[in-house]
C-alpha cells in the first residue's frame, strides 16, 4: 500500500491541481510585484503586469530569474517579506556572488519540511522508524530539510551530520536505523565500511534518501546490493527552498515534483522557447508558495525531462528525470557546486597562469578534484621548498574558495593541451550523466 | 668565489630531462655540474653551466621556468676529509646551508663544493680564514 504525507495534495486530479497551482501563481506575482523592487524592475521591462497574469497558460509572459540576477541582488535584492519576519537563511558554498543565501519565514520552512516529508514517506517512512540523516547541517539544506521533514512524519531522529564513519555505523547499529539520509557517494562509503568492519549483518536499514549530487544506475544497483535497501533520488536547490523540490517513489521512475509548491518548465537553455513535456531542456522553477524568498522562473540550468504519465504510485505530480547536465558550467564534486571561475580565481590570486585544467574524477565512488596548472616563470626559485609553499598557499585557498579539498599539481608550460588556443578546462571524467 | 647557477623547472614526466639536456646540447652549452632536487609532481634541475647568461636566455625563450642564483662555489682538494672540514666550519658558526653539492674541477686535484647560503661573501671570508679552502 502506497502511503502518502499529505495525500489530497500529492493525488490530487491534475485539473485541480492546475487550479490551485493558477490560483497560486496570480497571488505570488502580484506579492513579488508589490513588495520586491527587482521583480517590479524586471516586469516592466518586458512590460508585464501582475494583471496578465491570469494562470499558468501566462506563466511564459514573465521574465526569467537566472543566478546572475541573484548576485545583483545579493543579499536583500529579492527579500519579499519585512526581515523581521524571516528566521532562517541557509546557503550554498562558495564566494560572494557565486553563494547562494536564501531566507526563510516561518511558513517557508514549514512548507520545505512538508516536502520532505513527504519524501520520506514515499519511501516507506512511518512514526516508527528511525531515520539517521548524515546530511551536512548548518548552512548547507541537506541536514535541517530532511530532519525536518523526519520529524513531521514522526520518525525518530539521528541528527548525525556528516563525517565520522564509524560513529556513524555505530548509531546505525546500536539505534537501529531504518531510513539513511546522505549523499550517494557516502551511502557507497559507508557500505563499504560497514562491509569492513563486519557491522553488514547488523543493519536494519530498509531504506536510503540520496541526493545532492549525481549518480548512475550502477552505482544505486551497487548501494541497493551492498546495504540490501531500496535507494531513493531527491532533489533540491537552496535557491527553492533545499531538498524536497522532487523525490522518488516506490516506482524508482523519476521524482515527483512537489507542483502546488513549485512550477516545473523545460526551456531551450539558448532560445528560452518553452519545450513540451518529453522533451530535454533546462528546468525552470516557479515557486508559489514561498514568502520570504519567492523565486519567479529560476534557470535551474539543470538539463532533465518532465514526465506527464500517469505513475503507478498514484502521485499526480508530474515526474522530472535526474538530471543530465548543466546548461553551464557548474561541477558537483562531493555535493558542492564548484565553478570553474571560482578556481581561475583563485589561480589569478596567487600569480599562476590562466593556463589551467581542472580534473575531476570518482575513486571508491568519492569524487576526487585535480588542479594542473602551468608553473609561471616568475615563481620559479631554486628551492624545492618555496615551490611547495605556494602550492600548498594555492591548496588553502582553493579550499577556503570551494569549501573541499583540491590537489594542486604544477606542470611544464605550454603543457595543457589547447585547443583553438585556449586550453580545455574541465575533464570530468566521472560519466555521471 | 660565487657562480651564476641556474634551476630550472622540469615536470615529473618521462622524456623531459633528455627534453631538456637536448636543447643545451644543441646550443653548445657545456654543462659543468647538475643535481636535482624533486618533489612529487616535478623536480628543481640545477645546473653550472659555462655561459649562465646566455643559457637563462635561451631557456626562458624556449620557457622552461627557470631562475639564476649567486651561489658561493670554493675549491678544495680532491682528497677524503676535505668536505667535512668546511661543513664543521659552516656548522661551528651556526650558517644554515640550504643545499650543497660538488664536481670535479678543471684544475687537476681539486673539486668544487656549491654551498647555497645567504650570505656568500661572509661564508668565503670565514672559510679563507679557517685556511679549509684553496
Amino acid at each position: 500500500m502506497e502511503r502518502y504525507y499529505q495525500p489530497e495534495i500529492e493525488t490530487m486530479p491534475r485539473e485541480e491541481l492546475k487550479k490551485l497551482q493558477s490560483e497560486r501563481l496570480v497571488k505570488q506575482v502580484q506579492h513579488v510585484y508589490d513588495n520586491v523592487p527587482y521583480y517590479r524592475a524586471k516586469m516592466d521591462a518586458k512590460g508585464v503586469k501582475p494583471s496578465d497574469i491570469k494562470g499558468v497558460e501566462d506563466l511564459h509572459k514573465l521574465p526569467f530569474l537566472s543566478k546572475d540576477d541573484l548576485r545583483e541582488a545579493y543579499p536583500y535584492g529579492l527579500l519579499a517579506k519585512p526581515l523581521e519576519e524571516c528566521v532562517r537563511i541557509q546557503s550554498t558554498s562558495g564566494t560572494t556572488g557565486r553563494r547562494v543565501v536564501a531566507f526563510y519565514t516561518q511558513h517557508d520552512i514549514d512548507l520545505w519540511e512538508d516536502c520532505c516529508a513527504r519524501a520520506i514517506t514515499a519511501v516507506g517512512g512511518t512514526k516508527e522508524d528511525v531515520c539517521q540523516v548524515c546530511y551536512g547541517y548548518g548552512l548547507f539544506t541537506g541536514g535541517p530539510g530532511l530532519n525536518g521533514g523526519s520529524h513531521k512524519v514522526g520518525c525518530l531522529t539521528l541528527p548525525m551530520s556528516s563525517g565520522n564513519t564509524d560513529r556513524q555505523l555505530q548509531f546505525m547499529t546500536d539505534l537501529k536505523a531504518t531510513i539513511l539520509c546522505c549523499t550517494p557517494s557516502y551511502a557507497a562509503y559507508l557500505a563499504e565500511s560497514a562491509i569492513e568492519s563486519g557491522l553488514r549483518k547488523d543493519l536494519c536499514l530498509k531504506a536510503g534518501i540520496f541526493g545532492a549530487e549525481a549518480w548512475t544506475q550502477e552505482m544505486r544497483n551497487d548501494i541497493e546490493e551492498k546495504l540490501g535497501i531500496k535507494a531513493y533520488d531527491i532533489y533540491g536547490l537552496t535557491e527553492l527552498s533545499g531538498p524536497g523540490v522532487s523525490f522518488e517513489c516506490s516506482a524508482q521512475g523519476g521524482m515527483h515534483i512537489c507542483e502546488d509548491h513549485f512550477i516545473a518548465e523545460i526551456i531551450d537553455p539558448v532560445t528560452e522557447e518553452v519545450l513540451p513535456y518529453g522533451q530535454k531542456g533546462e528546468l525552470v522553477f516557479t515557486a508559489i508558495t514561498k514568502e520570504a524568498f519567492p523565486m519567479i522562473r529560476y534557470r535551474t540550468r539543470d538539463i532533465c525531462v518532465l514526465n506527464e504519465e500517469p505513475c503507478s504510485c498514484g502521485r499526480t505530480h508530474i515526474r522530472m528525470s535526474k538530471p543530465m547536465g548543466r546548461s553551464d558550467d557548474m561541477l558537483i564534486i562531493r555535493g558542492v557546486n564548484v565553478f570553474p571561475s571560482q578556481i581561475e580565481t583563485v589561480l589569478l590570486n596567487k600569480g599562476m597562469s590562466a593556463n589551467y585544467q581542472i580534473i575531476v574524477d570518482r575513486e571508491n565512488n568519492s569524487d576526487t578534484l585535480d588542479v594542473e596548472v602551468e608553473m609561471p616563470p616568475e615563481l620559479m626559485s631554486d628551492s624545492v621548498a618555496v615551490i611547495a609553499k605556494k602550492e600548498k598557499e594555492i591548496v588553502m585557498a582553493l579550499k577556503a574558495m570551494l569549501g573541499i579539498m583540491a590537489k594542486v599539481h604544477l606542470v611544464a608550460p605550454k603543457s595543457i593541451a589547447r585547443s583553438e588556443g585556449k586550453a580545455v578546462r574541465i575533464i570530468d571524467k566521472r560519466k555521471l550523466y | 668565489m660565487t657562480i651564476k647557477q641556474i634551476s630550472v623547472f622540469i615536470e615529473n614526466k618521462t622524456g623531459q630531462l633528455s627534453e631538456f639536456i637536448s636543447l643545451l646540447a644543441d646550443n653548445n652549452i657545456d654543462l659543468q655540474a647538475l643535481s636535482m632536487a624533486e618533489a612529487q609532481d616535478y623536480g628543481v634541475l640545477r645546473i653550472v653551466v659555462d655561459k649562465p647568461e646566455e643559457t637563462a636566455e635561451l631557456l626562458r625563450a624556449n620557457e622552461w621556468p627557470c631562475s639564476v642564483t649567486d651561489v658561493l662555489a670554493v675549491m678544495v682538494p680532491d682528497k677524503p676529509g676535505s668536505l667535512t672540514k668546511i661543513l664543521s666550519v659552516i656548522a661551528e658558526n651556526n650558517i644554515g646551508l640550504a643545499y650543497s653539492y660538488a664536481f670535479l674541477s678543471k684544475t687537476q686535484g681539486h673539486a668544487c663544493v656549491v654551498l647555497r647560503v645567504d650570505d656568500n661573501d661572509g661564508v668565503q671570508k670565514i672559510l679563507e680564514n679557517a685556511g679549509v679552502i684553496d
